[in-house]
């Protein structure tokens, strides 16, 4: 398949060094944000017909390996599963594993995101079942890849470039399968109940609506109609009962807990601080926070000024926790528009509270859309490994270059109004300000604050925040400022980790043009 | 390691490394006849800082005296004061060396403590837990304690001794007064060798049952302070943790014009007295009244003990309420969580401010016209009534209330 060897690299707008052909397909090195103007139709399955399926529902087959052969896989096509499952997710390498048995080689793994109980999946790329993955690779999948094992490139995309690549044909799916918490026979899914209830199936929904394939595999079969059917069994081809998809203690945790942690629990009080006294946090307003440490104590503080100033919001977005169930619950928020929920009460929440809405990456966050609710959201707090003096961030690559983290939603929250990076200033001894980004995943543009235990930081093309913080008694800073303070602390500037000359990895931005390179380690 | 191997091996070493443990190394010695320094090390940071720690390493072997050593060192991400220390240490223990210190770059010293600065909250910083240090300052307590005392293992009190002394030279505490809890006497006389020449604000000395122990410290320090040419000022704040240290605190409160502020330590106490620290503190309650009467016979402020329980704040904050109450103008704090807590029960409410604010004015009125006698409206106010009024204002301005 994909020969690395022969890459040639192009610089983009953003002065990154980008291949101009990955696996096998040329690419778009980034233009700059809003730039690239796609052309064209959306990708689209073939048409089908009901007279080729069973007239009375019933799409079960008896397993993976029957699903696959009916499907007709062969070698090189693309197989997707989704991270709905987390860690705890079975059903992916029992699909890979299946298709392996079945002898074929060179496929495309396409996971929303992979975890590190997936690792072995470094087995079939060894053995050429798989040429490479396109999706999230962290723990031993990051280091296989960063180390230039993997025949094939890896392509990291947000959740909404994902969306965004399958609807414009940059990745054509041949066979979906989806991990389904609850099916019936007909193939219509859900997640918010079974014993393997996660909350949300939104990664997977596009997947069903494009991929030439789609396999429903379940252990919770209910007789026709599974209610609500957040993935429509008229997407679906096959249907497979197994006896269990997931391993429940991974899924969802069953309780989250808020950082003890004094320097992060600073942090995530000078973030609510911050939305307080700029006014951003009033009356009708939205902002979106994550399963981290500081974004979880962040929404306790908020919860606390939000009660004190008699203020609510209008929604909330998750992942969803306890916490923001609690905000819920209290009538702090209208709603919660959930992309994925982390814990047990966020399962139950969505199950059975009408205003905690289960939401996809199309509505969240895709970006060859009609538009979408990222850029609608007030404020959003996220992390970073790395941010530098321009305000640009990494979240996928540790300093030294490794693969660290998938994109996530990251790349599209930075539309909202106000993008704040909650991190702490150093990292055992690592300055997370830094000269450069080892990967470039947003650009500063975007990026409005930095809010570090050491002070805040506003990007200086938000005069209005600037203004807004005037006469606060916020600890606001030059980003430049506390750069220097930490690296006097940290004894001078770290050295330059030596990195490899050859991409193994790109990041894509949220229009599918190539932002960065990941580079060969070690 | 044997015994019979060390008494032939010059070896020693100091700090922390593993899985679990962040910002501190872990340094070993072993002495060699020649062949000069050879360092073996694992950090990591090591992509980082891998050139820079041993760069450090031959620097702080050379100032120590030390030619010819295999050196091991495992670094979970220590600050160079850090890895200073925990080197130091090594030698020593090694019986290696010249006896020289090996000091960081200093930080600006800030200010002298005045001696009726705001005392509300102390946050205690285990002397032996460097990851802890860097950041103390940020938290808002009125002061922070480097403890060498309870939280220090016996086997590293030399070892903790050189990173509070190095922490007190690199690390800025920011608004925050430096305070040391030194070991109980005679211990405590070595710490305040390392201690002194640092400038401390302030030292508390655990466990004073009698007036001469103060003395002695006092003395101590007053002869460092004239070896290093020292003349700002180090407080003193005995800690008093037992039956008859209570009943001698005022004679251990006017035991040095050095003292400051008198507490106590109520874990040592309420097992002296053979009961059991509640979270209400009944048992206590003497020993604590005692405190506060002796401190302000003696013209000094009265500092309540610490609030174990960082889960409980409800519990933190009637504590602090009541310690308030009966006198004292602030306490300890374990865990920089309980410092906004302890800020706000020891905070005047807006009816005292209000009250005593309308005194003030009255006050000052009487003064302008040369009057004797301060009157609100139809009531006369006492001098003691002005004068404490004055002082909650002044506290109430201190604390952004006023």
């Amino acid at each position: 398949m994909a020969i690395l060897e022969k890459t040639e690299l192009v610089t983009n707008a953003a002065g990154r060094a980008v291949p101009e052909q990955v696996n096998g397909r040329p690419q778009v090195p980034y233009a700059g944000v809003g730039r690239h103007q796609p052309r064209g139709n959306k990708a689209a399955p073939p048409i089908r017909t009901a007279a080729d399926y069973p007239e009375n529902g019933d799409k079960r087959v008896a397993d993976l390996e029957t699903a696959f052969r009916k499907c007709g896989l062969r070698d090189g096509m693309v197989i997707s599963s989704h991270h709905h499952l987390r860690d705890g997710d079975r059903v992916a390498l029992m699909a890979l594993e299946a298709a392996a048995r079945i002898g074929v080689k060179d496929l495309m793994w396409f996971p929303s995101a992979s975890f590190p109980s997936q690792k072995a999946a470094i087995e079939l790329m060894a053995s050429g079942v798989i040429d490479h993955i396109e999706g999230s690779m962290n723990g031993p999948l990051g280091d296989y890849c960063t180390q230039g094992k993997m025949r094939g490139m890896g392509v990291l995309r947000s959740h909404g470039g994902r969306w965004q690549a399958i609807q414009d044909g940059e990745v054509h799916i041949d066979i979906a399968v989806i991990a389904a918490p609850t099916a019936d026979p007909f193939g219509n899914c859900d997640a918010s109940h079974g014993k393997s209830a996660c909350g949300s199936l939104g990664f997977a929904l596009a997947d069903s609506i494009y991929a030439d394939h789609v396999i429903a595999v379940t252990d919770n079969l209910v007789p026709f109609p599974c209610v609500p059917w957040q993935i429509q069994g008229n997407n679906v081809d096959y249907v497979v009962t197994v006896d269990s998809i997931g391993d429940p203690a991974k899924i969802v945790s069953g309780t989250t807990q808020i950082t003890r942690s004094p320097d992060r629990l600073r942090i995530a009080q000078l973030v609510a601080l911050f939305l307080r006294d700029t006014g951003i946090m009033r009356n009708g307003f939205s902002f979106q926070a994550g399963a981290g440490g500081i974004a979880l104590a962040f929404v306790g503080y908020l919860k606390q000024m939000m009660k004190e100033a008699g203020v609510k919001a209008r929604f909330v977005r998750g992942g969803s926790t306890k916490y923001l169930v609690e905000l819920l619950e209290e009538g702090i928020t209208d709603y919660i528009l959930d992309g994925q929920t982390f814990d047990l009460s966020g399962v139950q929440s969505m199950a059975n509270h009408p205003r905690h809405v289960a939401t996809s990456p199309f509505t969240s966050y895709n970006y060859h859309g009609k538009g979408n609710f990222a850029s609608l959201v007030d404020t959003v707090v996220l992390g970073a490994t790395e941010v530098d003096a321009n305000f640009n961030a990494n979240v996928v690559t540790h300093s030294d270059g490794r693969l660290l983290h998938g994109i996530g939603g990251w790349q599209n929250c930075l539309a909202a109004g106000c993008t704040i990076l909650a991190v702490p200033s150093f990292r055992d001894r690592i300055p997370v300000i830094v000269d450069q980004v080892t990967t470039l995943c947003g650009p500063g543009e975007l990026i409005d604050v930095v809010v570090t235990e050491r002070g805040i930081a506003i990007n200086p093309r938000r005069q209005d925040l600037m203004n807004a913080a005037k006469g606060s008694k916020l600890p606001i800073r030059p980003l430049q400022e506390i750069k220097a303070e930490v690296e006097r602390i940290c004894g001078g500037k770290p050295q330059q980790p030596r990195r490899g000359d050859r991409p193994v990895a790109i990041v894509k931005w949220v229009d599918g043009t190539v932002l960065d390179s990941v580079w060969q380690v070690g | 390691m044997g015994v019979g191997i060390e008494s032939l091996v010059k070896a020693g070493e100091a700090g922390h490394w593993g899985p679990d443990i962040r910002s501190d190394v872990h340094a070993r010695i072993e002495a060699r006849g020649r062949g000069g320094i050879n360092i073996e090390l694992e950090s990591r940071v090591k992509p980082y800082y891998g050139d820079a720690i041993r760069q450090q390493a031959e620097e702080v072997l050379e100032a120590l005296g030390v030619k010819h050593a295999e050196v091991s060192i495992h670094d979970e991400g220590a600050l160079p004061f850090v890895i200073a220390a925990r080197l130091e240490a090594a030698v020593r223990h090694a019986g290696l060396g010249e006896g020289t210190r090996v000091l960081p770059d200093r930080v600006l010293l800030p200010e002298p403590s005045p001696r009726d600065r705001m005392r509300r909250s102390r946050l205690y910083v285990p002397g032996s837990e460097p990851k802890y240090f860097i950041n103390a300052g940020l938290h808002g307590a009125d002061a922070i304690i480097l403890d060498l005392e309870d939280s220090v293992h016996p086997n590293e009190k030399d070892a903790a001794r050189l990173l509070v002394r190095n922490a007190l030279r690199a690390v800025d505490f920011l608004q925050c007064e430096r305070m040391v809890r030194i070991n109980q006497l005679p211990l405590g006389l070595e710490d305040l060798e390392e201690i002194v020449p640092e400038s401390p604000d302030l030292i508390l000395i655990p466990k004073v049952e009698r007036p001469d122990q103060v003395i002695v410290a006092t003395e101590k320090i007053a002869e460092i302070k004239a070896e290093y040419g020292i003349t700002r000022p180090i407080w003193l704040m005995p800690i008093i943790e037992s039956a008859l240290g209570i009943e001698k605190a005022f004679e251990i409160a006017t035991a040095s014009e050095d003292i400051v502020a008198l507490t106590i330590g109520l874990e040592d106490y309420t097992a002296d007295l053979g009961v059991v620290k509640t979270a209400t503190g009944n048992e206590s309650l003497f020993a604590r009244q005692r405190i506060v009467n002796a401190a302000h016979a003696a013209g000094v402020q009265g500092i309540d003990s610490v609030f174990g329980d960082v889960g409980d704040m409800d519990g933190l904050r009637t504590w602090g309420i009541n310690s308030r109450a009966i006198g004292f103008e602030g306490m300890g704090c374990v865990h920089p969580l309980q410092i906004a807590v302890i800020h706000q029960a020891f905070a005047p409410s807006p009816v005292e401010i209000e009250k005593a604010r309308k005194i003030v004015a009255a006050y000052h009125e009487a003064q302008q016209r040369g009057l004797g006698v301060v009157s609100l409206g139809s009531r006369m106010i006492d001098p003691p009534v002005v004068h404490r009024a004055l002082k909650l204002m002044a506290r109430a301005e201190a604390m952004g209330l006023a």
